[in-house]
């Protein structure tokens, strides 16, 4: 029972740092229509600012400095290495995006050197809940992500932007045609998705207070697993998608005969997803006009 | 033989005689008792390799158009099998030549089953989704390598394999790059490569021209499998241990960035390319110590934005026609054909007279007319 | 041989619950050459779909020279002699255009050429590869593109562009040519040669020939029968002339 509920609670609270990076691909796919491979660097990034402006002992600071970061980030990648690529061939963009995850990569390994560096940002303690000891801090995760995607899905659903941004996903010739600016609309998206990078690398050093270069590379892969899961381009989607992942690895670990092969049944999960139901389980399906 | 020669096409034939000619002077070399030292033996090994990787990858890369971040783990198959093989083999046979063509066989027949198993993905995803999956395939690869017993593959420790004799390994390792390239080349240069480079512009057109789009992909894949795993038992007989961490997704992009930098749908660049990235890492290696290590990594990932970015920005279209090495080679050396006007490297053959005179046959006139400036962008001209 | 070359019987399609096309039966005799017609979304592409076999069909099926091709796969459906060319032309833009035509005639018995045959260089493939260029060289002088045959297609000229994909179109060897509007965005003098290229094309090549098109001067003067649809369903067939004329047409194209 103890076991059941513990593992229930870190499921989810993994599930929602996956929910939450998962959120940032799905709304650049469904904008961009690109796969941002350097999406989870984004989230090392914002690990970083964290971990350098906390030398100022203000985790609030800390936290708002790593958004600001991630934004302006976000927004030069993209301007500088996407959008002139805009109307070329899907290949030459995924490729460069991968090119830009490695360069953010070593640019950190470059600045912070290879070695992890160790980071507490706010205890939030544990409570006792059932006769069960839980972290705070996986609730408090939980709980923001929950929060974030209501509000996402409020924005998108209430504001004129978030209808642009809608307008956009279907059909970006006639978006612009009804007046929406497509560029400044990508650059937003950009922009919101690499805020949720930023919190949720917050969310990884609330987890475990350690960080490193490769620290988004693995659960960025994994993300886009949970978005694809979902269902490109759908928010709860995401959100559904990013539960199931973390449910599953946490699941996994506690189970000792298959915990080394975790990240093997992921992915299986992954190829069986793509295979059996590309557009996940929230996706919308579209067909090439021929 | 006069006329014989002219029409010798040496710019088909021209990576074959170099490498046959470095192939053969490093051979006497080392077999004259020269002074290749191990760590030149391996390197050359190495490059063998990587060259071998990177000439496959660009098949499917290249050519078929589809992205697969998943070569490093079709080498992982080959290598763990063909190492297996030959450490199985090694008390009968020994660690001969015999030895190394039944792992070769084996290693590489084993990964071109996983071509086939990846191809099959292929045929329902494109681009993004595909790349993922290869990128997924790669990872449980090495996951269930990783987690194998002691007894079987070695585990987290890695598998030991047979030594091979060093001063004749890396003749094999280049004997082997002149049969990857001959396959691969052979292959495109024919109506099937067509077929595969047609899948590449155009998938919808291709079906409807008659061309069996499932069988080319995973012809393609199924090839470049292969060769990946024949490159993966080399690594197993050059490094004397196996271990499943070295072929991660990390390794596969390696790969991929000598197949972009070489040019993507260019099999000579992509020689050229691993050559000297596999050179460079080497070289660097003893340079870049501790952490400056990573600023190779740092200017490999810039170069390959760059690179990206200046092949394939509709913005710069114009200013690549103008400025690039095939336009500079002509007006250096004057002896290339004028690359603007012929870019078919068969247009020697273009010389029989055309059969049938149109203007005669009906009194219509469809010679080019030039009261069009404006032309179609990417195809899509006039209505939608 | 079959009276007709093409038939459909009762074809139709249905996506989600929109029916794009329904009951539609279409008669080309051999050599004619056959309009199909209609407003905006009437459901003229969708018919080319289907009979290319990139839909399904949800009713219905149709007869190439007698024998059945519904269900059959894109390339089958090619190599049975259904040839097409698309609304947005499609070329394989980084190939010569002498490679682009050489595509199309890649899968006929004369230059076929096996797998392990073009990569031990067996006779056979240089035998095949010389017969192929030719072939493709013949067809590219009729259409007026051999200076052009060594250049990128992506680099031809809007009107060439048309005419390569009816090239490649025709290296297939079909029976039955189908045309998606070849005169967009043509001017009227590279209509009227385009009007001309076609009758040449049914006359040298013994075609039979589908076409869709909007240009209504075009259709009468091209056309020996056409069929309209609008909203997925046929309003009228026949003789051009006649079938223009019929006031379902004449209204459901001036709308009232």
């Amino acid at each position: 029972m103890e076991l059941i509920l513990s593992t229930l609670i870190n499921g989810l609270s993994l599930g929602g740092i996956y929910a939450m990076i998962a959120l940032g691909y799905t709304m650049v796919y469904g904008i961009a229509k690109m796969l941002n491979f350097a999406h989870g660097d984004i989230i090392m990034v914002g690990g970083y600012t964290i971990y350098v402006f906390m030398a100022f002992g203000n985790p609030v600071l800390a936290v708002a400095m790593a958004v600001f970061f991630c934004v302006l980030l976000g927004i030069t990648v993209e301007k500088v290495a996407y959008k002139p690529l805009r109307g070329a061939s899907p290949l030459a963009v995924l490729i460069t995006a991968i090119g830009v995850s490695y360069l953010l990569q070593s640019l950190a390994q470059i600045v912070f050197g290879s070695a992890n560096k160790m980071v507490m940002v706010y205890d939030f303690g544990s409570v006792s809940f059932l006769g069960v000891t839980l972290q705070m801090s996986a609730i408090v995760t939980l709980a923001v992500t929950v929060a974030v995607m209501a509000a996402l899905t409020l924005f998108v659903k209430y504001t004129r932007l978030g209808r642009a941004m809608v307008a956009v996903s279907e059909d970006k010739g006639a978006a612009q045609l009804m007046g929406i600016n497509v560029n400044g609309i990508i650059t937003i998206t950009f922009a919101i998705g690499s805020a949720l990078a930023a919190l949720a690398g917050l969310f990884y050093l609330l987890k475990a207070p350690s960080i490193s270069s490769t620290l988004g590379a693995m659960p960025g892969i994994k993300a886009f697993t949970a978005a694809v899961i979902g269902g490109i381009g759908s928010i709860p989607g995401a959100m559904l998608g990013g539960i199931l992942l973390g449910m599953v690895e946490c699941i996994s670990y506690k189970i000792t005969a298959i915990a080394p092969y975790t990240d093997a049944i992921e992915f299986s999960i992954l190829i069986i997803i793509l295979l059996v139901r590309p557009t996940g389980f929230l996706g919308k399906k579209r067909r090439e006009k021929v | 033989m006069m006329n014989k020669l002219k029409n010798f096409r040496w710019n088909h034939y021209i990576n074959y005689i170099v490498i046959g000619i470095l192939t053969a002077v490093f051979s006497v070399i080392s077999l004259t008792g020269g002074h290749l030292s191990s760590s030149m033996l391996f390197l050359l090994e190495k490059i063998a390799i990587s060259v071998i990787l990177a000439v496959s990858l660009s098949l499917v890369v290249g050519f078929l158009g589809e992205l697969s971040l998943g070569h490093a783990g079709f080498m992982c198959v080959g290598a763990y099998l063909g190492g297996k093989v030959s450490a199985l083999l090694a008390d009968s046979l020994g660690d001969g030549v015999l030895n190394l063509i039944i792992s070769l066989v084996v290693g590489g027949c084993i990964a071109a089953v996983c071509g086939v198993i990846i191809g099959i993905p292929a045929l329902r995803l494109r681009g993004d989704y595909l790349a993922i999956v290869t990128l997924a395939f790669g990872e449980i690869v090495k996951s269930l390598f990783q987690n194998t017993s002691d007894e079987s593959f070695g585990g987290a420790l890695g598998l030991e394999t047979p030594r091979f004799d060093k001063q004749y390994l890396f003749i094999w390792a280049f004997l082997l790059v002149l049969l990857t390239l001959a396959v691969i080349q052979n292959l495109i240069r024919s109506s099937h490569g067509r077929a595969i480079t047609a899948i590449r512009d155009n998938e919808i057109a291709a079906r409807a021209s008659g061309i069996n789009v499932t069988k080319y992909k995973l012809l393609a894949f199924t090839v470049s499998a292969f060769f990946a795993g024949i490159a993966g038992v080399l690594y197993s007989f050059s490094n004397y241990t196996v271990q499943s961490a070295k072929f991660g997704y990390n390794y596969s992009i390696e790969i991929l960035v000598m197949v972009v930098l070489g040019g993507m749908g260019s099999i000579n660049g992509s020689i050229i390319a691993a050559a000297l990235i596999t050179f460079l890492n080497t070289k660097l290696a003893t340079i870049l110590t501790g952490d400056l290590a990573v600023l190779q990594n740092f200017f490999y990932a810039l170069i390959l934005i760059v690179i990206v970015v200046y092949n394939n920005a509709p913005a710069l279209k114009n200013f690549r026609d103008r400025y690039n090495i095939q336009v500079l080679l002509h007006k250096i050396s004057g002896l290339r054909k004028d690359p603007s006007r012929i870019t078919d490297d068969r247009a020697k053959w273009d010389v029989v007279p055309t059969k049938i005179e149109m203007n005669e046959i009906l009194s219509i006139d469809m010679k080019p007319q030039n009261t069009r400036a404006d032309k179609p962008d990417k195809g899509n001209g006039g209505k939608r | 041989m079959a009276e007709y070359i093409l038939e459909t019987k009762n074809l139709g399609i249905s996506f989600g619950g929109l029916k794009a096309a329904q009951n539609v039966n279409i008669r080309i005799k051999k050599n004619q050459i056959y309009g199909l017609i209609g407003p905006n979304g009437a459901g003229k592409t969708t018919i080319f779909n289907l009979l290319t076999g990139v839909y399904k069909p949800t009713t219905g099926t149709f007869y190439l020279d007698g024998e059945e091709l519904c269900g059959l796969s894109q390339d089958k459906i090619n190599h049975k002699g259904i040839a097409r060319t698309f609304q947005n032309i499609r070329l394989f833009n980084n190939m010569t255009v002498v490679r682009n035509v050489m595509v199309g005639l890649h899968n006929q018995p004369e230059f076929a050429c096996s797998v392990p045959a073009s990569l031990f260089r067996l006779p056979r493939h240089f035998k095949a590869e010389k017969a192929m260029r030719d072939r493709a060289k013949e067809l590219l002088a009729i259409f007026g593109l051999d200076e052009e045959r060594n250049n990128l297609a992506c680099n031809l000229p809007y009107g060439k562009q048309r005419k390569l994909e009816i090239a490649r179109a025709l290296a297939t060897n079909p029976k039955l040519l189908l045309l998606d509007e070849p005169a967009a965005g043509m001017n009227p003098h590279e209509t009227e040669d385009l009007v001309n290229t076609i009758r040449f094309i049914r006359d040298h090549f013994d075609m039979t020939i589908l076409l869709i098109e909007h240009d209504m001067k075009f259709v009468s003067g091209l056309c020996d029968n056409v069929t309209v649809l609008n909203f997925g369903t046929v309003l009228a067939e026949g003789d051009t002339k006649t079938a223009l004329n019929d006031p379902e047409v004449i209204k459901a194209y001036i709308g009232g």
